[in-house]
C-alpha cells in the first residue's frame, strides 16, 4: 500500500527536519546561551524577532523570507547573481521555513533552562580557572541538557509538520518538494482520499510516537 | 606577603567601605548576615567588581580602579568555597576535584587530584556523585577542588553553616589543618560567634559596610571598641 510517491515524501520529510533540527541545535542552543548570559543593547528586542515566527501565519514568515531569500531577494539576489542558483523552489528552501518556523521553539526551551542553572556553579567554574567557552561547554550545557533535550524534540516535530512556510518557499513539486504536509494537502484537493488517509496515519503515528519516547526520555534524566 | 584590600561599592541603597591587609594566617570576616562580608570575598576573587579601591595579592595587583587593572576571576588563582558549596552535580567527586586543575598534564592531574582524595579521606567517594554524598564528605570535596589550583588565598564564604553542631566542631578541627598544610592566607566569612572565636588568628568585625574593629579574637571579645561590638560578641561570653 505504501506507493513510491508516498514513500518519497516521508523521506523527504524526516531529511528536511533531520537537517533543520542539526542547525537548530547548533544555531538555537548558541543564541540561547548569549540571551540567557550576557546584557547587551537589544537583547530582548532580539529575542522577539526569533520568537515572531512562533505566534505569525506560517505564510507571513514564508512571505518575509521570499522577500529575503527570493530571487531577487536582499540576499537572494546576490546569491543568484554569484552563482547562478536559487534556494527557491528546492528542498533546501524546506529546510530554510522549517528551521526559521521551528528555531523558537528551540530558544524559548534552551534559554529557560539555562537561566535556571546556578549562578555558583558558573561563579566557581571561573574560579577555578575555567574559561566562559569551557564552562559553557562542560557545566552550563550539561546542566541544561534537559531543555536542550525538549527543545530539540519540539522543533523536530515542528519541523516534520511544517506546511505553509515550505508552500510559500519550496512550492508543492511532486517528487522534489512535496513533503508529507503538502502531499497531504494535493491528496485531499484532488479527492485522493485512500492514500491521504495512509499519509494522516502515518504522520500521526510518526508524530506520536516520537512525543512518547521523547517523554519518557526527558522523564528520566530529572 | 599576604593579601591586602581596599574596596568601595554602592549597590541598590547599600554601600560597603573596606580597607584591610592579612598576612598568612586565618582570618575571619565576623558579623550580622548582610554586613558586607560575602560581597568583600567576591570582589577579592573578581565575581563582582568595586567602585574603586584595589585588591593585592603578595606583590602582585589582581584589581585598581585607578590603574584600569582587573584581573579576571579564572586568572586571580584563588581557592573559592561557596556556602552551598556548588559542587558540580553531574561529575563525580572524582571529576569535580578534577575540575579544579587545567594546567598541568593528564597523568599529573590524576595524580594530585587522588593525592587530594588522601589528603581529605575521600578514598572510596571517587566514583559518588554529590548527591550520593553525606554533609560533611560534599564540604571536603568542595575543599579539595578549591585547593587543586594550589591558590594564592583561600576564599571561605560560611561553608559550614549548612552543617549540624557536631560536624562543624569537626570542620573547624578540620580548618586547622588545611591552615598547617597549605600555607597560604584564608578569609573565612562566618556570622557564628563560636566558630568566629575558635578558629580565627585575626578577627575583622564589619557592620553596615564598614569594618568596626580588627585585632586577635581575644583581645576584640575582651575590649571591644563601641557598644555595637560588644552586642555582637556578647553571645559568647554568656556561653
Amino acid at each position: 500500500m505504501l506507493e513510491s510517491s508516498v514513500l518519497f515524501s516521508l523521506r523527504l520529510s524526516f531529511q528536511v527536519a533531520a537537517v533543520a533540527t542539526f542547525f537548530i541545535i547548533v544555531i538555537g542552543v548558541t543564541v540561547a546561551y548569549f540571551l540567557a548570559q550576557r546584557n547587551f543593547r537589544g537583547k530582548e528586542l532580539l529575542d522577539m524577532l526569533f520568537t515572531l515566527p512562533l505566534v505569525l501565519p506560517p505564510t507571513v514568515t514564508g512571505y518575509y523570507l521570499i522577500i529575503l531569500f527570493g530571487r531577487n531577494g536582499l540576499i537572494g539576489k546576490p546569491i543568484y547573481a554569484w552563482t547562478g542558483w536559487s534556494i527557491m523552489f528546492t528542498w533546501h528552501a524546506a529546510v530554510l521555513a522549517s528551521f526559521v518556523v521551528a528555531l523558537p521553539l528551540m530558544i524559548k526551551t534552551t534559554r529557560a533552562a539555562i537561566e535556571t542553572v546556578d549562578k555558583n556553579l558558573i561563579n566557581a567554574s571561573y574560579t577555578l580557572g575555567h574559561s566562559e567557552f569551557e564552562t559553557a561547554v562542560r557545566v552550563i550545557l550539561p546542566l541544561a541538557k534537559r531543555g536542550i533535550m525538549a527543545g530539540t524534540v519540539l522543533s523536530f516535530a515542528r519541523a516534520l509538520g511544517e506546511f505553509g512556510a515550505t508552500l510559500m518557499l519550496a512550492g508543492n513539486i511532486p517528487g522534489k518538494t512535496d513533503t508529507m504536509p503538502l502531499a497531504i494537502y494535493s491528496l485531499a484537493g484532488s479527492g485522493e482520499w485512500s492514500q491521504a488517509n495512509g499519509m494522516v496515519i502515518l504522520l500521526t503515528l510518526i508524530s506520536g510516537l516520537f512525543l512518547y519516547f521523547a517523554n519518557r526520555y526527558s522523564k528520566r534524566i530529572i | 606577603m599576604g593579601l591586602s584590600v581596599n574596596l568601595k561599592k554602592k549597590v541598590n541603597g547599600f554601600s560597603l567601605d573596606v580597607a584591610w591587609e592579612i598576612g598568612n594566617e586565618l582570618t575571619v570576616l565576623f558579623g550580622y548576615s548582610g554586613a558586607g562580608k560575602s560581597m568583600t570575598l567576591q570582589m577579592i576573587a573578581g565575581l563582582s567588581i568595586p567602585d574603586a579601591g584595589f585588591v593585592r595579592i603578595n606583590t602582585s595587583k589582581l584589581f585598581d580602579r585607578s590603574k584600569g587593572i582587573n584581573v579576571p576571576p579564572q586568572e586571580r588563582h584563588l581557592g573559592y568555597v561557596f556556602q552551598d558549596l556548588a559542587l558540580f552535580p553531574h561529575m563525580t567527586a572524582l571529576d569535580n576535584i578534577l575540575y579544579g586543575s587545567n594546567n598541568t598534564g593528564k597523568s599529573g592531574r590524576r595524580e594530585s587530584a587522588m593525592e587530594m582524595i588522601r589528603a581529605f579521606h575521600l578514598e572510596g567517594l571517587e566514583e559518588k556523585y554529590p548527591a550520593e554524598l553525606s554533609g560533611g564528605q560534599k564540604q571536603r570535596v568542595a575543599f579539595a577542588r578549591a585547593l587543586m589550583r594550589k591558590p594564592y588565598a583561600l576564599l571561605l564564604d560560611e561553608p559550614f553553616s549548612a552543617l549540624d553542631n557536631p560536624l562543624r566542631i569537626e570542620m573547624r578541627r578540620f580548618l586547622r589543618d588545611i591552615k598547617n598544610k597549605f600555607d597560604v592566607p584564608i578569609v573565612l566569612v562566618t556570622h557564628d560567634v563560636t566558630e568566629a572565636y575558635t578558629v580565627a588568628d585575626t578577627l575583622i568585625v564589619y557592620s553596615n559596610g564598614k569594618v568596626i574593629q580588627k585585632g586577635k579574637p581575644k583581645d576584640v571579645f575582651d575590649n571591644p571598641w563601641s557598644a555595637e561590638v560588644e552586642i555582637l560578641v556578647n553571645s559568647k561570653k554568656s556561653l
